[in-house]
């Protein structure tokens, strides 16, 4: 036996354990394929792709370009606005939640508390909280800025704590070591440490909330969502074409944008 | 561009060096914010007066939704199979067409560059629509129900999935690879046994992480009509029935809890 061979035999063996979970998995599998039913897709549905591709390949070009509070364009501009206003809403919601849910600063029971709200506020689904704040500000985009706001605490603070358990602690002793005050200590200490990871979090989010924001809209939460769901009931397939296209150089911008900033802010 | 606009403070050093200091740009910055900040409460019509006079009512629902309505507890349970099965079968599926979609994407097994940049805009193209948007589009193709939800989900896992493994198969070293090209192996065995088993786990993880994405997503696809829990959420929320509405969110958030412990195990048996 060559030293290869023996090498190969002696490494670890888990064949029962990747079977069973191999097993298990497909189980899962086909019990889960009771859900597809392809019954429904005639020649309509068919019709109905193509000529939504057809829309895309000629979109409304009056709808995408003309600057009426209906075109593609105040959409876009007006779900930005809600995403970016639901970022900072959220962003400066966050940051008291953070600190109090940070356990290297806070009591444990203080911080295990503030955790379970937030998980809490995690568990319900965007759209829930739409429909909750319509009732509040009525119908529009101010509902979409709460609920973005609401939904990105979430994120935010969870990013948020981690940077702040990572606090380099030496920093603050030594200042204190040199006299100096509270206020000086955070001012000089904590925020320089916690800024950047914070607003590289924050921006990250936004790029996020871009998506969320443009699908509140299906709620009657402001931006893009409700024109395009109102185009697809009716078969405007141009108009479908021109808001999608819309939607997807928005988001690309955004996202090419949010990263450039970050990979900035990482490099100092 | 800026610099031009405020020059640079200069600074002549006691031997005679002359130091330019960079004008501050946390003024403009801050007056970007501040300007973008106004323009977006004038597009939104935020006002703070119509939060403080008007949260009650979002407290309101929230009281209304404690206690849950227990009993309703049989009727969830198709629904949130339903929801499970969607999310199951979306992201198993996607995950398998992803593996593909990466290899085609990535610059270092494949030669043709034609080839990479058009998955890889595929890949990302794919990814800027929104999951309920997908949805959406996949009822009309698809009819309403799970099937409709299923693409969705898959759409997004494929994306999602294959994005991150080509970065992954990118990054590999390429030397096993190119040592087992050189004593003759083609390009797909030499992926096989040199690539493959090294993004594997990871491969494995990511798929799992999505998963756990999926099943919070498949919750509310519902509401366009995709089939799932989010059907019973809309519905509810529409005749104003709040103690359902919490029973629903509180079996979505259990089911999600669960998930997410168990999909932690594996992942963190993965790394």
């Amino acid at each position: 036996m060559t030293t290869i061979e023996k090498q190969l035999l002696a490494s670890p063996r888990n064949h029962r354990y990747v079977l069973t979970v191999a097993a298990i998995v497909l189980i899962l599998l086909a019990w889960s394929l009771s859900a597809v039913s392809f019954k429904d897709v005639n020649q309509n549905g068919l019709a109905i792709a193509l000529n939504i591709l057809k829309g895309i390949v000629h979109p409304d070009l009056d709808l995408l370009f003309s600057v009426s509070k209906q075109s593609v364009l105040y959409l876009l501009v007006q779900t930005t606005a809600i995403a970016f206003l639901g970022t900072l809403v959220g962003a400066v919601l966050s940051v008291p939640l953070a600190f109090l849910a940070a356990s290297n600063i806070m009591p444990k029971p203080i911080a295990w508390l503030t955790r379970m709200l937030l998980i809490m506020i995690r568990t319900i689904p965007a759209l829930v909280y739409g429909l909750m704040f319509i009732r509040v500000s009525g119908p529009g985009p101010f509902a979409g800025v709460l609920t973005i706001g609401l939904t990105s605490i979430g994120m935010l603070s969870k990013l948020y704590v981690d940077a702040i358990e990572e606090l380099d602690k030496k920093v603050l002793e030594s200042m204190t070591s040199i006299g100096c005050t509270t206020f000086e200590k955070i001012r000089y200490g904590i925020i320089p440490q916690l800024f950047s990871l914070f607003l590289s979090v924050t921006i990250y989010r936004f790029d996020m909330n871009m998506r969320e924001a443009s699908i509140l809209g299906l709620v009657g939460a402001g931006g893009i969502g409700a024109p395009l769901i109102f185009a697809m009931n009716s078969y405007k397939w141009n108009q479908v074409g021109s808001i999608l296209i819309g939607l997807v150089i928005l988001i690309l911008l955004i996202e090419w944008f949010s990263n450039k900033l970050r990979s900035k802010l990482v490099q100092g | 561009m800026f610099d031009k606009w405020f020059p640079p403070k200069k600074m002549v050093l006691p031997n005679g060096k002359i130091v330019l200091e960079k004008r501050s740009r946390l003024p403009l910055t801050l007056l970007t914010l501040a300007a973008v900040t106004a323009l977006s409460v004038n597009l939104t019509g935020f006002s703070l007066h119509v939060l403080f006079t008007r949260i009650r009512q979002f407290f309101i629902i929230l009281g209304e939704m404690i206690p849950p309505k227990w009993s309703y507890t049989p009727q969830l349970w198709g629904a949130l199979l339903d929801t499970l099965q969607m999310s199951v079968l979306g992201s198993m599926i996607g995950a398998l067409l992803a593996l593909p979609f990466a290899l085609l994407a990535s610059f270092n097994v494949i030669r043709n560059k034609a080839v990479v940049t058009i998955f890889k805009v595929m890949l990302s193209l794919l990814r800027t629509l929104p999951t309920l948007v997908t949805a959406l589009i996949a009822t009309f193709v698809f009819g309403l129900g799970p099937t409709a939800g299923l693409v969705a989900i898959l759409l997004f896992t494929l994306s999602y999935v294959g994005k991150l493994l080509y970065e992954q198969i990118e990054n590999v070293d390429m030397g096993s690879f190119e040592a087992m090209e050189s004593i003759g192996m083609t390009r797909v065995q030499a992926f096989r046994y040199a690539i493959f088993p090294e993004v594997l786990p990871r491969y494995l993880s990511t798929t799992l992480f999505c998963f756990e994405g999926n099943v919070r997503y498949a919750a509310i696809l519902g509401y366009v009509g995709a089939g799932g829990i989010g059907l019973l959420i809309n519905e509810n929320l529409g005749w104003r029935d709040y103690p359902r509405v919490g029973m629903i969110i509180l079996s979505l958030g259990v089911t999600v809890y669960v998930i997410e412990t168990i999909s932690e195990h594996f992942r963190k048996k993965l790394n």
